[in-house]
Order: C-alpha cells, then sequence, then structure tokens
C-alpha cells in the first residue's frame, strides 16, 4: 500500500503555560496512519487526547513536531480535516438541513448544490424526514447523527472524532457505532476516533493506539484482526476478549503506575 | 408563558384557565375603579378640580384638542423622535457591541467606558443638546439615540462574549473565516440579548425626547405639558399626562410584538445539549 503514512503526525509536543510554568499536554506524540483505516485512541482522561486533536485540526500550534497530511504539513491550517466533538454542536436557529451542509455554506457553495450532495447521506444516516427541523426538536441521537452527517460533508478524507458517542445511552451509542461504520466502509474516510470506551474501540478500528497518562505519548500500538463487517457479538469471541484483557491492563498501568 | 401543567386532572385546569379569567377581570376592573373614583372624588368635591381635574374634563380637553389637530401633530412629532432614536441607538450600539468581538483588547479598554457612560444621567446633558443641535427635531433624536445607544452596545457584547467558544471552534475547524464566524455565529447567538434589551429602551428613548422637548421646543407632547403647565392650564397638563402613557403602553406593546417575531427566528432554545 503505497499510502500507509497518509496522515502523519511526527514528534508533536504541546506545552501549556500555566501560572508561569510550562505544563506538558502531549509529549513528542508520533503515529502514522494509513488512508482509509479506522484508528482509536484510547487514554486515561487528561491524556491530551484533545490537545492531540486540536493540533492535527490546525487550530493548535504545537511546542514541537509536524503533522503531515499526504506531502503537506498541516499545521496551523484548519479546514483541512472534518472535526466532531462530544457535544452535537448544531446551531440551533438553523433547521437540520442547514447545519448539515454548514461546511458547504463556508466554502460559498450554493444551498440548492450542497443540499442535492447531502441527500443520499440523509437517508443513510437515518435523518430522513427531519431535514426542516429545528435541532431542538430532535432527540440527543439524532442531533448526534446530524453531527456525524455534518463532519462527512465537510467532504474532507481525514475525520477526527472526538468521543462523539460519549454522552449517549448504550444502545443509541451502539445504533450510532452502527451508522458509523456503514458510512465509513462506503466512503472509505480515514478516521481517528478518540474514546474511553474499550469496547466501542474494539468494535469500530482496525488499529488502537494506547496513550499514556498526562503527558501523553504513545504507548502501545494495537491491530484488531476481526473481519468485517463487524457485528457487535464479535466482542465474545476468545481472541477479541484477549485483546481486550490486554488493553485494560495497559490502562490500568497507567492509571495506578506513578 | 407558563407551561400547561398536563398531569393535573382536568378539573385543576379547569380551575387553573379560570382563575386567569378572575386575574384579567381583576386589572381591568381596578383600572376602571380608580378612574371611576377619580370622577367621584372631583364631582362630590373631594379633589380639588383645579388640580385635579377629572377623567371626563380631561376627555374632553382632549377632543377638543384632537379636532383642532393639535394633539394629532404633537402626538406624531414625539412618537417620531422617539421611535427613530430608539431605531438608530439599537442598531448603532448593537453593532458596537458585537463588532467588539472582533477585537478583545478594544472591548477591554471600552468596557469601563461603557460602564461609566450607561451610569452617567445622560439627561443632565439635555441642554447643552438643545443648544447644539437647535431646538428642532433633531436635538430631540439624538437624545433619543443618547438614551439607548449604550445599553443596546452593551446587551450586544454580553451577547457576544457568551457565544460558546466550542461552537467557535468548530466553526473554525470546518474552515471558516472570522468574518463567517461573526455573520454565522457571533451575531445570531447575540440577538436574544439584544432583543431582551428592546424593551427597557424603547422607555429610555421615550423620556429622552420627552426631557428634549421640556428644554425646548415648539412641537411634541413634552412642550405641550411645560407649555400647559405655565399658563396653569392643568387640564391640559393632565391630557398630555394620559396621552404619553397610553403612547408609551402601545410602544411597549409594538415592542414586546417584535420582540416575539424576532425570538421566533432566533429561537432561544438552545439550553437543552
Amino acid at each position: 500500500m503505497p499510502d500507509v503514512d497518509y496522515l502523519s503526525v511526527r514528534g508533536v509536543s504541546k506545552q501549556f503555560d500555566s501560572g508561569g510554568n510550562a505544563v506538558s499536554a502531549i509529549e513528542d506524540v508520533s503515529f502514522d496512519i494509513a488512508r482509509g483505516s479506522f484508528v482509536s485512541i484510547l487514554g486515561p482522561s487528561g491524556c491530551g487526547k484533545s490537545t492531540l486533536f486540536n493540533v492535527i485540526a490546525g487550530l493548535l500550534p504545537p511546542t514541537a513536531g509536524d503533522v503531515r497530511l499526504g506531502d503537506t504539513s498541516i499545521i496551523g491550517k484548519a479546514g483541512q480535516v472534518g472535526y466532531m466533538l462530544q457535544k452535537d454542536l448544531l446551531l440551533p436557529w438553523r433547521t437540520i438541513e442547514d447545519n448539515i451542509t454548514l461546511g458547504q455554506t463556508l466554502r460559498g457553495i450554493r444551498k440548492r448544490t450542497a443540499r442535492q450532495a447531502a441527500a443520499p447521506l440523509i437517508d443513510r444516516c437515518g435523518l430522513a424526514h427531519f431535514e426542516k427541523k429545528k435541532p431542538h426538536q430532535l432527540s440527543g441521537g439524532m442531533r448526534q447523527r446530524a453531527a456525524l452527517l455534518r463532519t462527512l460533508l465537510t467532504g474532507k478524507d481525514v475525520l477526527l472524532l472526538d468521543e462523539p458517542f460519549g454522552a449517549l445511552d448504550a444502545i443509541t451509542r451502539l445504533q450510532l457505532q452502527m451508522t458509523l461504520i456503514d458510512v465509513w466502509q462506503e466512503t472509505r474516510k480515514t478516521i481517528l476516533f478518540v474514546t474511553h470506551d474499550v469496547d466501542e474501540a474494539l468494535l469500530l478500528s482496525d488499529e488502537i493506539i494506547v496513550l499514556t497518562q498526562r503527558p501523553g505519548r504513545v504507548r502501545a500500538r494495537l491491530t484488531v484482526d476481526l473481519p468485517r463487517p463487524r457485528t457487535p457479538d464479535m466482542l465474545a469471541s476468545p481472541d477479541l476478549m484477549q485483546l481486550k484483557a490486554q488493553l485494560m491492563t495497559l490502562l490500568l498501568q497507567e492509571v495506578t503506575e506513578p | 408563558m407558563t407551561k400547561p401543567v398536563r398531569d393535573l386532572p382536568s378539573g385543576v385546569q379547569e380551575e387553573k384557565r379560570l382563575s386567569r379569567h378572575a386575574v384579567n377581570l381583576w386589572r381591568w376592573g381596578l383600572l376602571i375603579a380608580l378612574i371611576a373614583l377619580w370622577e367621584l372624588g372631583a364631582r362630590l368635591g373631594w379633589l380639588d378640580p383645579f388640580f385635579f381635574s377629572s377623567p371626563t374634563e380631561i376627555f374632553r380637553t382632549a377632543v377638543t384638542k384632537w379636532q383642532t389637530g393639535d394633539l394629532w401633530r404633537d402626538i406624531a412629532y414625539t412618537s417620531a423622535s422617539t421611535l427613530l432614536g430608539f431605531a438608530l441607538g439599537t442598531v448603532i450600539g448593537s453593532l458596537i457591541g458585537l463588532l467588539f468581538w472582533f477585537s478583545r483588547r478594544a472591548a477591554l479598554v471600552a468596557e469601563p467606558w461603557l460602564v461609566v457612560l450607561n451610569a452617567l444621567p445622560k439627561l443632565a446633558l439635555a441642554p447643552v443638546l438643545v443648544i447644539l443641535f437647535g431646538i428642532g427635531f433633531s436635538s430631540k433624536v439624538i437624545l433619543a439615540f443618547l438614551m439607548t445607544v449604550i445599553t443596546a452596545a452593551i446587551s450586544a457584547w454580553s451577547g457576544a462574549k457568551a457565544v460558546d467558544p466550542a461552537l467557535t471552534t468548530l466553526l473554525f475547524s470546518l474552515g471558516a473565516k472570522r468574518r463567517q464566524v461573526f455573520t454565522l455565529l457571533v451575531v445570531p447567538s447575540a440577538m436574544p440579548w439584544i432583543i431582551s434589551g428592546l424593551r427597557v429602551n424603547i422607555a429610555l428613548s421615550m423620556a429622552g425626547s420627552i426631557v428634549g422637548e421640556f428644554i425646548a421646543s415648539d412641537r411634541g407632547l413634552g412642550r405641550m405639558i411645560v407649555y400647559a403647565g405655565t399658563t396653569f392650564d392643568l387640564k391640559l397638563v393632565w391630557v398630555g399626562v394620559v396621552v404619553l402613557s397610553i403612547l408609551s403602553v402601545l410602544m411597549y406593546l409594538a415592542v414586546v410584538l417584535l420582540e416575539n417575531l424576532l425570538s421566533r427566528r432566533w429561537s432561544a432554545e438552545q439550553n437543552q445539549t
């Protein structure tokens, strides 16, 4: 495969100034992501995952290091990757339709054109008949579906998903995970997915990167060798149980070791 | 607006609706009783008719003044300067407040100025303004404008400050330019704040217009009241007071209507996450 280092994070560190002291959020984080793969980042809370994402999204300049997409550095360049957060962040005064096409609106694409481009995916994400509604008329799960769709419609090849389903109940979360896998398999986006949930990481990812306690470093990188399409019952397979135990041990060590 | 209580048995709801009806009845009843008492007091000599006139007398004077066209002209004059000052003050003030979003530093420098200017009794400046801008229409509009512009700026700036930073991050991550974040996020987010300032500002604006007319004017309800007072025509003073009260209630209701229209557009239901 020629594109194994499509998204490349190289020696990225970020220090924040906290009352005169430099506090390190992430330190010398390096990894490569192959084009079209689904990689989860797992780590204890406060390991600097969001800082890492803000750097990759071009919203935060790192203290050191580089982030490359293909052949170009995307440090400080916002709008190069799609970004989705735990909060749906839909604009309350815009309809769902106008919210999901926000990325296109910002690029000056006409509403009609943007809507036409969105139409096939609206159905796919289970949002049919909700286009004209305002966000407050939708359930949390539906709003998060809209946020996912907005991220997909940015048309970027790389999507950063920062605990996108963290606030949802178990059943809704499972539904959205299935939708995400479904859409990902069709569009073959490159997805970087932050989560606290080991099962979620196992169910969705090709690979899992484990970060250390703050300051975040790459602790381990594991491959999830499961056939696609994935189904929830695969979580009970012996191989996966072993992988899960391994992950749990790694994470627990991170929290307990000083 | 009160939310209907769904779980209550129908009998209780019925009672609620009735009591609401009763409240309205009481409200209007009190007003009518007060007017009746005033009239009665004047007729029976409890109230000196020279000072307090009486509702029927006031009504008669108002009708005469209306027929000559004087009252109508004064109402139009005062309404026009009030509304113009209100509109200019709200639009310009809100713009200033919103534009502070572009520069934290400018906002920080301006903040104490806004607070002080807001606390300043602007009505005390009325004589200066009348000398500066003449006794005509413009000095009234400027006074009404000054009464509203600072509060409008403060409301809009509060709204701009309260924009969810996560939303700002999201828009930038989608590749938005600062100007786009401003028009697509900051302005609509601040709308509920701007709207909530309108009610206060219409009253302030009218106060500005009237005081301007008190100082020096050849028209307007404020001038009518001052003129009637100096000629001991207290009946006419009462006409002025009553007409002004009605006018301010009407303008208030108009602003409430405008508020409802605007907030439906910029629905403020953003609390659910």
